[in-house]
């Protein structure tokens, strides 16, 4: 980026980066581009999000869903987004006031701030922290302070209920999601999102590989690498969704229990700011795991080399190939966080803390023990690493389809249903 | 003269002293946390209020309070008049009316003697066992949702759509059907209803499988309810439960079959019962069970209805002024939907009843509420109130 900048300086302006008084100036407003547009992303996807997701539970419950608001109700997103602004920012005359205003802030900063890492394509991405990872952790730990300010500020007993929920959760399970995004680091060697995203590119070309080898292979997913990898690409999945409040971990708002949780106070702006985030979260949580587990944007067949040293038309091709890569594997880990939603019911409180302690967290260190050995045994042997990650792949694959294809034909011979696709 | 644009003052509002008489009626002057579980709470199913005396997730104490929903219906029926309660008792429980409707029908028969017709009485069983579907789908659906699991719960209610229209076209009504009449039905099969009938249940029963496996089965669900909220069998007679919530402490009654009234002894069913099969006996998992099983067996009970039915009139010679003599009574126990329900009428001679008590299930399952709720999780709490299948009408009627 800033590399880019200094080329744009000495073009435009025909001064040394370096030098020029005014370069400071130019990289405020570059800066300043750039998070209005990935802030953007963030509030339309989440609203393009709650779209999805009303379409899809629809779906799932033999329902239509919105189907009013613009073609198949995609704007509906839109018109709730109006509806929420426009209406009455209501504050409840016994709250805290300034720390009730203040808490849909901090989980917002929670959730935009992820955004300074996270990977789009190859190229895209804006900055290449090196501590990438570990920001992330510690950016979206803004989180709960919001959640937990939001519920103590509302002066509602049901809202103090859903925050001390939300706390218990997100603290409790920030754990086991750290600790498994410990194991891909390990293989990779470094915290930087783009770097982790490179390591999984498979045997290069130079280093004597072909198109099998190089590039977004499932069998070079980190994913794939050794079984300890597999396991906590679960547990971080399960941590997420326990982080993001999605269910079966939904207890901070479950609505049969404790009416709406730490929102029920809150209405109009502040409210949608609250819904963005949960919606937005679905996309971070994806991207963290498509980046730590799912090779991210690498394209198969298609070495770094290629990538880096593609110029003109075939570099933006590339970009927009590695691109398309990045957003279809978080697009279907999105889904799969949607379609979780709408099957699984709640887990009791008690039952998700200990599933976080005794299961997840233990599991979590064996696997960061087991993948040490692994790397240390296995690391100076790409080709059995290789092997290994093929038989795991074609494994990881056959395995799931299998049981979808049992389900669903166990079901149409049960029900003597058929596959009907025709009123999506 | 304008007034000055001020904001009228808030009274100041005296919480302990308004509180107080809440206090002295649990007897709570402790440090713990009181919290209104309604009576706008999502999950009351209905207008109940329950004071929940709480320190955290783990609540102390969950005492319901009832009464928001009283709308006197008892005594309406003494200025009413015999025949002009019957819509009044569509109201007594409005998820499955058609129960209320036969008991008072055939309490007031047993008062007059009137032989009702045999095709009148398959009519009822027909209606009322459907009734029974929709109103047990409505409770499996509502318990799940109550749990967290927001999918069966339109899946329920897609199939309680299919029998609301059948009763449509038997009585016209959708929720309030007012189909009995003292003496015996108010309309006769329509045509072509039996085919759909029939069509219906094929169709229900394979739902049935697919619903058992959305929800019954699922591994999260049983977790939540096994061995959850158990009510033991001394536990269930000494307060009085009936129907499924009796039966899912594995007591074996069931009005249908223990006292036969109308027509049941004609027909071949399973009367459910509680085994404890994902926990202990009487826990509300073992409740839920016993309602997905009598959706199934309504719908046996049904079938066979309609392969039965004989032709004849749908109503008796009932005299156009109803009036019992003086000081003859009745009563009628009839299987509703949630348990057994009762029907006293007492007559004093003239055209509307001297008194009218009806007994209802929910009413009776919110006194062990307060027994169980000890110890338990707000999560529970919420889960047991949907495994009893409370509906706040039939509590205060």
């Amino acid at each position: 980026m800033q590399h880019a900048l200094d080329t744009f300086i000495s073009n435009q302006f025909h001064v040394d980066a370096a030098t020029w008084a005014w370069t400071q100036v130019i990289y405020a407003i570059a800066i300043g581009l750039a998070a209005f547009a990935l802030v953007n992303f963030g509030a339309i996807l989440a609203g393009i999000f709650s779209w999805a997701e009303r379409r899809i539970a629809a779906r799932m419950q033999s329902r239509i869903g919105p189907n009013r608001v613009g073609p198949g109700g995609f704007l509906q997103w839109f018109a709730d987004a109006v509806k929420l602004m426009l209406k009455e920012d209501l504050i409840p005359t016994q709250s805290d006031s300034i720390l009730y205003r203040m808490a849909p802030y901090f989980v917002m900063v929670g959730f935009s701030c992820t955004f300074v890492v996270l990977p789009f394509s190859h190229a895209i991405a804006a900055t290449t922290m090196d501590l990438g990872l570990f920001y992330i952790i510690a950016i979206t730990a803004l989180i709960v302070v919001g959640v937990l300010l939001s519920g103590w500020a509302s002066n509602s007993k049901w809202s103090l209920f859903g925050a001390m929920r939300a706390a218990a959760q997100i603290v409790s399970y920030e754990i086991p999601g750290g600790m498994a995004l410990m194991v891909p680091l390990l293989i990779s060697g470094t915290l930087s999102m783009q770097e982790m995203i490179r390591m999984q590119g498979g045997i290069q070309p130079e280093a004597g590989g072909n198109f099998l080898t190089a590039g977004g292979w499932p069998w070079n997913w980190n994913i794939f690498h050794d079984p300890a990898a597999f396991v906590c690409f679960f547990i971080y999945f399960t941590a997420a969704l326990a982080e993001g409040n999605r269910a079966p971990f939904d207890l901070a708002e479950a609505e049969s229990e404790i009416v709406a949780g730490y929102n029920t106070e809150y209405s109009g702006f502040r409210f949608s700011v609250f819904f963005l985030v949960e919606w937005g979260n679905v996309w971070v949580m994806s991207a963290i795991a498509c980046t730590a587990f799912l090779g991210g944007w690498q394209v198969p067949g298609i070495s770094l080399a290629a990538l880096d040293n593609a110029t003109g038309l075939s570099s933006i091709g590339l970009e927009l190939l590695s691109l398309s890569f990045f957003v279809v594997k978080t697009l279907s880990l999105c889904f799969v966080v949607i379609w979780l939603r709408w099957t699984l019911p709640r887990i009791r409180v008690d039952s998700m803390m200990s599933l976080c302690w005794k299961y997840l967290v233990p599991a979590a260190f064996a696997s960061i023990i087991f993948e040490t050995v692994w790397v240390l045994a296995f690391a100076r042997s790409p080709s059995f690493q290789l092997f290994f990650g093929v038989i795991m792949s074609i494994a990881a694959g056959a395995v799931p389809l299998w049981l979808f294809a049992k389900r669903t034909f166990d079901n149409i011979r049960d029900t003597g249903d058929r596959v009907d696709l025709t009123n999506w | 003269m304008t007034q000055p644009r001020r904001a009228p003052e808030t009274p100041t509002m005296d919480t302990a002293a308004a509180h107080k008489d809440v206090f002295k009626t649990i007897g709570y002057y402790g440090a713990d946390m009181l919290l209104n579980m309604g009576p706008q709470h999502p999950s009351t199913h209905g207008v109940i209020n329950f004071i929940v005396q709480t320190d955290g997730e783990v609540m102390k104490r969950a005492i319901p309070e009832v009464g928001y929903l009283h709308r006197s219906i008892e005594k309406i029926a003494e200025k009413v008049g015999y025949n002009g309660f019957m819509p009044y008792t569509d109201r007594v429980d409005y998820i499955a009316a058609m129960f209320a409707n036969q008991g008072y029908a055939m309490a007031v028969e047993k008062l007059l003697s009137i032989e009702v017709p045999v095709r009148s009485e398959y009519c009822r069983v027909i209606a009322c066992e459907l009734n029974r579907i929709a109103s047990h789908l409505i409770s499996a659906g509502t318990m799940s949702m109550d749990v967290g699991a927001i999918t069966p719960f339109p899946y329920a209610l897609r199939e309680r759509e299919y029998i609301n229209d059948l009763i449509e076209e038997l009585c016209g009504a959708r929720l309030t059907y007012n189909y009995m009449r003292i003496g015996g039905v108010a309309f006769d099969l329509p045509v072509g209803f039996t085919d759909k009938v029939l069509q219906f249940c094929d169709h229900f029963d394979k739902v049935l499988v697919e619903f058992d496996r959305l929800i019954t089965e699922n591994e999260i669900f049983i977790q939540r309810l096994g061995g959850m909220g158990v009510i033991t069998a001394e536990q269930a007679k000494s307060y009085g439960l009936v129907g499924p919530n009796l039966r899912g402490s594995g007591i074996d009654f069931d009005v249908r079959r223990d006292l036969p009234y109308s027509v049941y002894k004609d027909f071949e069913y399973i009367i459910p019962v509680g085994r404890g099969a994902k926990g202990t006996v009487g826990d509300s998992w073992d409740r839920f069970f016993v309602r997905v099983v009598e959706m199934r067996e309504s719908s046996r009970i049904v079938r066979q209805a309609i392969q039965k039915i004989p032709d004849g009139p749908v109503m008796a010679k009932v005299p156009r002024k109803i009036k019992p003599a003086a000081g003859l009574e009745a009563a009628s126990r009839i299987e509703a939907a949630r348990g057994e329900m009762l029907y006293y009428v007492v007559a004093d001679g003239t055209e509307a009843p001297y008194r009218v008590k009806v007994r209802t299930g929910s009413f009776t399952a919110m006194g062990i509420i307060d027994d169980l709720s000890r110890g338990m999780m707000i999560a529970d709490l919420v889960a047991l109130i949907a495994s009893l299948d409370v509906v706040a009408p039939e509590i205060d009627r």
